[in-house]
């Protein structure tokens, strides 16, 4: 079966991001940028299924600018056979994503799509659940475990009472928690490698997706900063302050 | 515990701005490399470089070796695992031939690697290190079936290999080897005792391959009458399977200051019949081929030198943004603030990160030129690049190491007392690093070499040609009408006026007076280091400058090098002056005594 990975350039995880002084995003000029961990954890998880004979081919999909080539040449050092990039440096929106993944889903008819359940830059957690049901198709969200069995997909979710397993049929699309598995280190002669599989290049027009924003960003801030704390001289001074002050009993 | 973050972006500078990876790519041979897989490459070896090898490096300090009765030597926790991760992968193959299973790629590239794996633990780094000498060796002078036997395990790192040279009485002096070759066969039989065998025995792989220096029966005195062995720990059979065990032993290992988790050990040859050991190339020529790989080992271990300084610098700069400590001296009412604001920890950081980075784009800008003898299609550039080479090695041998020294040092010195205490980890760096001014010739056989072999010999012509270079520099940096260039360029050229004169006094004295010479020789060293070290900052300061100009990329990183430079230049290049001094001079009083005054 033939597996489709989604994968996002973002800020590296150990990057301190600073807000614009015009308050307009986020300041990512001249910044580390990796894969989104979530979607290397759904890369690693597309190669064990190749591994283990289930999948018989992995293609890693990226959407935005050029340099996600590089994130797409890093998803083939892991595993992936080939990399398309849809290429634009348009803002991209996870339902302008979801959008794009579905026209390639239609376009590569995998039986799986996985997809990290969020990035770690806008943290929207939506592109994965949004494309399923452009699809039509069973979604699996924040999957710690997933099983391939007669057409099926088992997926182990962490919801808040603790696990639930769902039967899925396939095609569906499954996105991946942080307890899924841990990613490889990549190897010297796969990263050699990649580089000579083949990457797709291709615009948001040609797949017919019209990616303009629906929602509008009025202003980002940084989150204020901690004020320093206070003794308390009792327990009834502190039960007082929750009640009065904090308000939260 | 401290961590380790390969500085990828300083590497990235340098590599493009100096080095010169794109002239390097162009070269024949090195068709797949791009900019796009050099990324790559140093992403891969960033990431296991910081989260395999580092967190080790303190418990290898810690835990170090443990020699049991029957000979084995167990390396300390999670380096049997972490090593077999390196192998898998694929890490140690990365500049060797593609035909014994390497990836073929620049030299350039592996140092830049090779500065990650020394930063993030040098002693785990002296495995691969030594079994990439003994791969050269083999690769240059063993037969082809000598290759087809040994060299693709050693390549995939699934084998180590070792350097046997030194015995008790033959130290800086190989002349003295008493180690014996008996002809036996297809082979000989090897007896004889080396020390200081750098994971000479370990339990990371199922075998290990020494190269052992040993006297035939027939061999001339001294130097000449040296051959070199290959001698398995187990025999490879001819399909390839270990067979029976050799008859060398591990005798004991050393006690000592640092790299406590490298294995070094006292290996006894042939207590049995002997060791089974095979001729590489002729007999008599053991000591020549060894100095075929002397530029190669010299260059790694200032690579070693530059590595531990830059764990040290990221320790101590940890360390001073995080202590609270005083007030800041313009705000003395205001609160208590971090050290990193105090001027002199200031001053500290500044020579800590502007030698790191003088360190790295010497070795760096040298590895280039390795990569230029070796594959440049013109002969005239092989030779100038050789040449280059030649004259630079011990220059950077030496200066990586004694500086990378004195920055550990520094390193411990922003911690205060803390850093006299081992728990906090920064004084592994500075025991770590002392060993590197030692082996592979200490600093003082690398400024007798700088002065005999690579001054006086050819009569400075290397030297001018290098001086040559670093006047254009001078030129590039007073040209403009940018104050900071030109005070980088005025410290520069008065440096390189100081080289000049002391090359000069070397040439006029060392025919009369050798002793003269020789006793300045280190002086001299540390002259041509520095100035070496601001001509790269220089070269630096001016890619920086362009970058600015035109408007491309991180402003404040190409600031903070211009910065940075001009830090070098008039802290560390501004001695120029007093070392040549010092050169000069040595010869009045260093010789003056006799021995009973001492």
């Amino acid at each position: 079966m033939k597996i489709l990975v989604a994968v996002k350039r973002v800020v590296d995880y150990n990057v301190k991001v600073r807000v614009k002084a015009d308050g307009t995003g986020v300041d990512i000029a001249n910044v580390k940028m990796s894969m989104n961990p979530f979607d290397e954890i759904a890369v690693e998880e597309a190669v064990r299924l190749k591994e283990k004979g289930v999948a018989s081919e992995i293609v890693a999909v990226s959407c935005g600018v050029a340099q996600c080539q590089e994130t797409l040449r890093t998803a083939m050092a892991i595993g992936a056979d080939r990399g398309i990039l849809v290429e634009t440096g348009d803002e991209l929106q996870p339902l302008a994503v979801a959008k794009l993944l579905k026209a390639l889903v239609e376009q590569e008819k995998p039986a799986l799509v996985i997809l990290g359940k969020q990035a770690i830059d806008d943290d929207c957690n939506q592109t994965g659940q949004m494309l399923a049901a452009l699809l039509g198709r069973p979604q699996g969200t924040f999957a710690s475990k997933v099983e391939v069995e007669d057409g099926r997909v088992r997926v182990t979710r962490e919801v808040d009472g603790g696990l639930e397993t769902l039967s899925l049929a396939t095609p569906a699309v499954v996105t991946t928690d942080l307890r899924l598995n841990e990613p490889r280190y990549v190897t010297l002669p796969n990263i050699m490698k990649a580089k000579k599989k083949p990457l797709a290049v291709l615009k948001p027009a040609d797949l017919g997706v019209d990616v303009a924003p629906r929602l509008e960003t009025l202003s980002v801030r940084e989150p204020s900063g901690r004020k320093a704390g206070v003794k308390v001289a009792d327990v009834a001074a502190l039960v007082d302050k929750l009640k009065n002050e904090a308000k939260v009993i | 515990m401290s961590t380790y973050t390969a500085p990828m972006k300083d590497m990235q500078f340098v590599l493009h701005e100096l080095a010169g990876l794109d002239a390097i790519a162009r070269l024949p041979g090195y068709g797949d490399v791009s900019t796009e897989l050099v990324d790559a490459v140093l992403e891969g070896a960033a990431t296991f470089s910081g989260e395999v090898w580092g967190p080790l490096n303190k418990v290898g300090d810690q835990q170090g070796l443990k020699r049991h009765d029957d000979g084995r030597v167990t390396t300390p926790k999670g380096f049997v695992e972490a090593y077999a991760k390196f192998v898998e992968s694929g890490w140690n193959g990365l500049r060797f031939d593609p035909a014994f299973g390497g990836q073929g790629l620049p030299k350039l590239v592996d140092t830049a690697v090779m500065e990650m794996w020394n930063a993030s633990n040098m002693a785990f780094s002296m495995a691969p290190l030594l079994t990439q000498g003994a791969i050269e060796a083999v690769f240059l002078r063993g037969s082809d079936s000598q290759k087809q036997r040994y060299l693709h395990k050693m390549v995939s790192g699934q084998w180590t290999g070792t350097m046997n040279l030194t015995e008790p009485q033959a130290g800086s002096d190989l002349g003295l080897i008493r180690s014996k070759a008996t002809p036996e066969g297809d082979h000989y039989r090897i007896q004889g005792q080396k020390i200081f065998i750098s994971f000479g025995e370990h339990d990371l792989t199922d075998n290990i391959v020494h190269l052992v220096l040993a006297r035939t029966p027939t061999a001339p005195e001294g130097v000449k009458g040296i051959s070199l062995f290959l001698v398995p720990k187990f025999l490879v059979n001819d399909d390839g399977s270990l067979g029976e065990r050799n008859d060398v032993r591990c005798v004991s290992i050393e006690h000592k200051m640092g790299i406590h988790a490298s294995p070094t050990a006292v290996l006894a040859f042939g207590d049995g019949p002997g060791a089974i050991g095979y001729l590489i190339g002729e007999e008599n020529r053991g000591l020549e081929y060894m100095f075929i790989m002397m530029n190669e080992a010299r260059f790694g271990v200032g690579v070693q030198g530059l590595g531990v300084a830059e764990r040290a610098y990221q320790q101590a700069l940890a360390h001073a943004k995080d202590r609270v400590q005083g007030k800041d001296a313009t705000a003395p009412k205001g609160p208590s603030v971090p050290i990193i604001r105090h001027p002199d920890v200031r001053r500290m950081l500044m020579s800590m990160k502007s030698r790191v980075e003088a360190m790295r784009a010497l070795a760096y800008v040298v590895a280039a030129m390795f990569d230029q003898a070796h594959r440049a299609s013109d002969d005239a550039e092989r030779n100038t690049a050789h040449a280059g080479v030649d004259l630079l090695i011990p220059i950077l041998k030496g200066w990586c190491t004694e500086t990378g020294v004195e920055v550990a040092s520094t390193g411990i010195q922003i911690h205060g007392g803390m850093g006299f205490i081992e728990e906090t980890g920064a004084a592994q760096h500075l025991r770590d690093a002392r060993i590197t001014t030692i082996y592979e010739g200490t600093t003082g056989i690398q400024a007798n070499d700088l002065i005999g072999r690579k001054v006086l010999r050819d009569g400075g012509r290397s030297m001018q040609a290098l001086l040559s270079q670093i006047d254009a520099v001078c030129e590039q940096l007073e040209a403009g009408d940018d104050a900071q260039l030109h005070a980088i360029g005025a410290r520069l050229r008065e440096g390189s006026k100081s080289l000049a004169d002391s090359v000069r006094w070397i040439l006029a004295t060392g025919m009369q007076d050798l002793n003269a010479v020789l006793a300045g020789a280190v002086p001299f060293l540390h002259l041509c280091g520095v100035v070496c070290g601001g001509w790269q900052m220089g070269r630096a300061a001016l890619a920086a400058q362009r970058k600015l100009a035109a408007g491309d990329g991180d402003a404040a990183f190409y600031r903070a090098k211009v910065a940075t430079a001009r830090f070098f230049a008039d802290q560390d290049l501004s001695r120029a002056r007093g070392l040549a001094e010092a050169t000069m001079h040595a010869g009045a009083s260093t010789m003056a005594l006799a021995e009973e005054q001492f």
